[in-house]
């Protein structure tokens, strides 16, 4: 059996070139990409002249390759199905094919929940110039118009005559003919669609369900080492001395190398440190554990995360750099009959994807590959490239499924780790990540503080909305000297606040970074909607106003937001404002959709505890509303949960259905995680003092209901995430009238 | 010493001390059963020792004894056990790498006891972490795993 898995992994991971006797269709089509706001400073560019692969067998099989990386959102399923819809293939002779880091795919990160709105058109075209070559092929033989004939279920039908001809006995015909152009190509309407929209279970299922499925921890290669390596509890400090030559004594222990230090900008470097290879896993493990190392000082060190807190908000409570203003904010709250005001504090997070990163390497004298779970093997394979000094060419970057991704696994340094180790070992070399390594030595999910503060008029109506964020950016880990919340952070819930008042001040207040700092799913949306959602609630609460109707009433009439008019520019997630409005109209429908499916209206008359809110994140529209119990030792559990998505048009519903259910889940985990440094090391180190939310925190089910739109696609992967946090924080607030403005929610709360 | 994984006896010679996990994973090179945590808090190395869920990230291999072991591997040789099922048939798996551990832990509770309760699961999975969330899929699957497995024992 060991053979078979190993035979198994080498079928998945060897086979690189395809031998397809048949064609291949290289398909230069429209620029699908913008350049992202969002990472602007990250090292790599998503400007790649797109392409999309689909190729033939002569026997008429379709190979179908997934440029996106799969990390639990059914990408692999849901890219092939969006080309099936034109292609008109049947799915039993069609294979998918990861494909390897390569620019001629066009954009490879799989991050920003970008994979289907940014491929929904250029793969319905792929799909298309496909079908197309397949029926003029036939109709040459049939000698009728191209345009009568279509694709279905792998033949060529003449929809005239009825004639039918399968896909094998035209792939030779087809192959000769020249790629149509993109304006020969008639694209179904919507009401012929039979793929898109329907919930194709995924092709991964088998694989998942039976062992078989192999991800980067799982990778195996002949006479391969283990490595796990001891990083610096502080960041950037080195290695003083180490008892390496014991160790290299140790059982199974067959090196122990040095890792070159770090020094900012972190980048996607390796952290530097101690590596431990052995023959196998436990072996290397335990050897590192037996390394006693001396670390030189860093000025990190003085990072400690309760100061931190207190000058996160002491500095959100002073005036900031405006960066949106609208009216008169000071004079607002001049006339203001009241004036409310709350700070709320958001600590690091971990992505802790239950995969921790892991990579596999081969390297020669003038090549690498690598095999890794990676959200961006274009940048992997940058990364290899530049750390052993090779031409990008001589780079394999093979991508394995990934066990969870969150953003931990856009930053390819374990690659690197692996390549450098590899090289240096001259022969395979897996470095496995162990769950510590991961809590301690990762890419943290930004800490915050946030001031908001409003201003009523005699009818309670809002007058004034101010807003100030202070954390340390995602832009320090490319350059040190970024201390301000970057605007591609701002435009994740705060420059785009949607709600109708005339004077509204947002601001921004510096914070230096003491730690990597990375983005992880639904990244500065996560706490904003924390304040911002929390913050409506409560001032509901002061009004004595129901909340669902006082959040409507804030976000005000039916219109797009109009940036202009505050002097500020927003970017939209990259995507245009014209094909993607800030639509309050569509906010609003999910806050009325929500509340309707959790009867909202009838809470209080029967006895039931719910928290609301709402967000838009990446051009979707999400509004959850979570029910809570609390038994009279301060436990709280979810026993049910509800959400509404608007993500404009849904490739697979029982995808977005499965993506709101987890995304919210992870919401929930975001409310009671929590890391913190004393003297510049990450206190916390596994899953059971990092509280992720298990089983009993979780809602015992989940209504969702994803709206009928025909508007463009939306994200579907990260907009279930922010609502959650603040629809806990709110049920808590109504169950018990105890108000969480500081993450993290105890499970316990009489303790808080 | 000799232990049976999957009804296939084998020969160990290494450090006693080696947890379970890494003789099925790195000996072996059956990578079903996954690492995620080495500290049996996450419940992704779930195996059965003589039917019983077990972590293997935290079974020394000196601890297994005669007792026999079964991996994801080896809960069924096609994919069939009803859990199996009933995991394709709710769609549970999202990345799927914690889904190993959750069938071996919801199939020793299933193949004991149907039908299950909320309550149930919930105490019986709750060692089980899915970062994904896919809990409430979960909980739908294990049911109906038991219902099926309690018709096949009625007829």
């Amino acid at each position: 059996m060991s053979d078979s898995t190993v035979s198994q992994s080498r079928r998945t991971f060897l086979k690189r070139s395809v031998t397809a006797t048949g064609f291949t269709l290289g398909l230069a089509l429209l620029p699908a990409t913008r350049p992202q706001a969002m990472f602007a400073n990250a090292p790599e560019s998503d400007s790649f002249a797109p392409n999309v692969f689909i190729s033939f067998a002569e026997d008429g099989k379709v190979e179908i390759t997934c440029h996106r990386s799969e990390m639990g959102q059914q990408v692999r399923t849901s890219i092939p199905q969006i080309m099936m819809e034109e292609l008109g293939a049947d799915w039993q002779h069609v294979t998918i094919k990861q494909a390897t880091g390569d620019a001629k795919y066009g954009d490879q990160n799989t991050d920003g929940s970008r994979s289907v709105r940014r491929n929904f058109k250029r793969l319905r075209e792929a799909g298309a110039s496909a079908a197309l070559m397949l029926c003029t092929a036939a109709a040459k033989g049939w000698q009728v118009d191209p345009y009568e004939c279509e694709t279905q279920s792998h033949f060529i039908v003449h929809k005239p005559s009825g004639r039918k001809v399968a896909f094998a006995d035209v792939v030779a015909v087809a192959a000769k003919l020249p790629v149509p152009k993109p304006s020969d190509l008639k694209l179904k309407s919507r009401d012929k669609w039979t793929q898109i929209g329907k919930a194709v279970p995924s092709v991964d299922l088998t694989g998942m369900t039976t062992g078989t499925a192999v991800y980067g921890q799982d990778v195996v290669m002949d006479n391969m080492l283990y490595a796990v390596i001891q990083r610096p509890p502080v960041l950037f400090s080195s290695v003083k001395s180490s008892n390496q030559a014991e160790v290299k004594k140790m059982a199974g222990v067959v090196d122990v190398i040095d890792m070159p230090a770090a020094s900012a900008p972190a980048l996607f470097n390796p952290l530097g440190g101690i590596a431990v290879l052995a023959t196998n896993t436990w072996l290397a493990w335990q050897a590192c554990n037996a390394l006693k190392t001396e670390w030189q000082t860093s000025e990190h060190a003085s990072y400690n995360s309760d100061d931190y807190q207190q000058a996160l908000l002491d500095n959100a409570a002073k005036p900031g750099e405006v960066i949106r203003k609208l009216g008169n904010f000071e004079q607002a709250t001049a006339d203001a009959a009241r004036v409310v005001d709350a700070s709320y504090y958001a600590p690091h997070l971990a992505q802790a994807p239950m995969e921790p990163p892991a990579a596999t390497a081969v390297v020669t004298d003038d090549s690498a590959e690598i095999w890794a779970c990676v959200q961006s093997p274009q940048t992997a394979r940058q990364q290899v490239a530049g750390a052993l000094k090779l031409p990008l060419e001589n780079v394999t970057i093979n991508v394995t499924l990934l066990g969870g991704g969150f953003g931990r696994k856009a930053k390819p340094d374990f690659a690197v780790e692996a390549a450098l180790l590899a090289r240096q070992a001259g022969r395979p070399v897996k470095v496995v990540w162990r769950r510590e390594d991961d809590i301690k030595h990762g890419y943290f999910h930004s800490v915050s503080g946030q001031r908001l503060t409003a201003t009523l008029d005699e009818n309670n109506h809002v007058t004034g909305w101010y807003h100030k964020t202070v954390f340390p950016p995602i832009s320090s880990t490319f350059n040190p000297a970024a201390n301000k919340p970057s605007d591609g952070e701002l435009d994740l819930g705060h420059r785009d606040t949607p709600f109708d008042v005339p004077n509204l001040q947002l601001e921004r207040g510096e914070a230096n970074a003491h730690v990597r700092i990375g983005w992880m799913r639904s990244v500065a949306n996560v706490y904003h909607a924390f304040a911002k959602e929390s913050f409506v609630a409560e001032l509901a609460h002061q009004t004595k106003v129901d909340h669902k109707d006082f959040l409507l009433q804030l976000i005000g009439k039916d219109r797009h937001i109009d940036f202009a008019a505050s002097n500020t520019q927003y970017g939209n997630y990259g995507d245009d404002l014209n094909d993607y409005p800030v639509d309050t109209a569509r906010l609003k429908n999910v806050i009325n959709k929500v509340t309707n499916m959790a009867d909202w209206d009838k809470r209080e008359s029967q006895g039931r505890y719910l928290g609301l809110a709402a967000h838009r994140s990446f051009l979707s529209y999400t509004a959850a509303v979570i029910e809570v119990k609390v038994n009279n030792r301060g436990e709280w559990t979810i026993p049910k949960a509800y959400i509404a998505i608007d993500a404009g048009i849904v490739v697979n519903p029982d995808h977005v259905k499965a993506q709101c259910e987890g995304g919210l889940i992870y919401g929930i985990s975001c409310a009671i995680g929590q890391l913190t440094a004393l003297n510049g090391e990450i206190t916390q180190s596994n899953f059971h003092d990092y509280l992720v939310a298990r089983m009993p925190q979780t809602p015992v089910s989940i209504d969702v209901e994803i709206i009928e739109t025909a508007a463009l696609p939306g994200g579907v992967g990260e907009p279930p995430t922010p609502p959650a946090a603040p629809a806990l924080a709110n049920a808590l607030f109504a169950a018990t009238g105890q108000r969480f403005r500081n993450l993290p929610i105890p499970l316990n709360i009489k303790t808080a | 010493m000799k232990v049976t994984i999957n009804q296939q006896e084998f020969d160990y010679q290494g450090d006693p001390s080696m947890p379970l996990l890494w003789f099925i994973r790195d000996e072996l090179k059956m990578t079903g059963t996954k690492y995620s945590c080495g500290m049996a808090l996450c419940g992704a190395c779930t195996v059965h020792l003589n039917g019983e869920p077990t972590r293997s990230c935290q079974l020394p291999m000196a601890a297994i004894g005669d007792k026999p072991i079964t991996t994801i591997e080896g809960l069924s040789e096609d994919g069939s056990h009803p859990v199996q099922q009933a995991w394709r048939e709710h769609n549970v798996p999202q990345c799927g790498y914690c889904q190993s551990g959750q069938m071996m832990q919801a199939a020793a509770l299933v193949d004991k006891q149907q039908p299950v309760t909320d309550e149930q699961i919930e105490s019986h999975m709750a060692g089980n972490i899915c970062r994904c969330g896919t809990y409430p899929r979960i909980r739908a699957a294990v049911k109906s795993a038991a219902e099926s497995i309690a018709v096949k024992v009625t007829k």
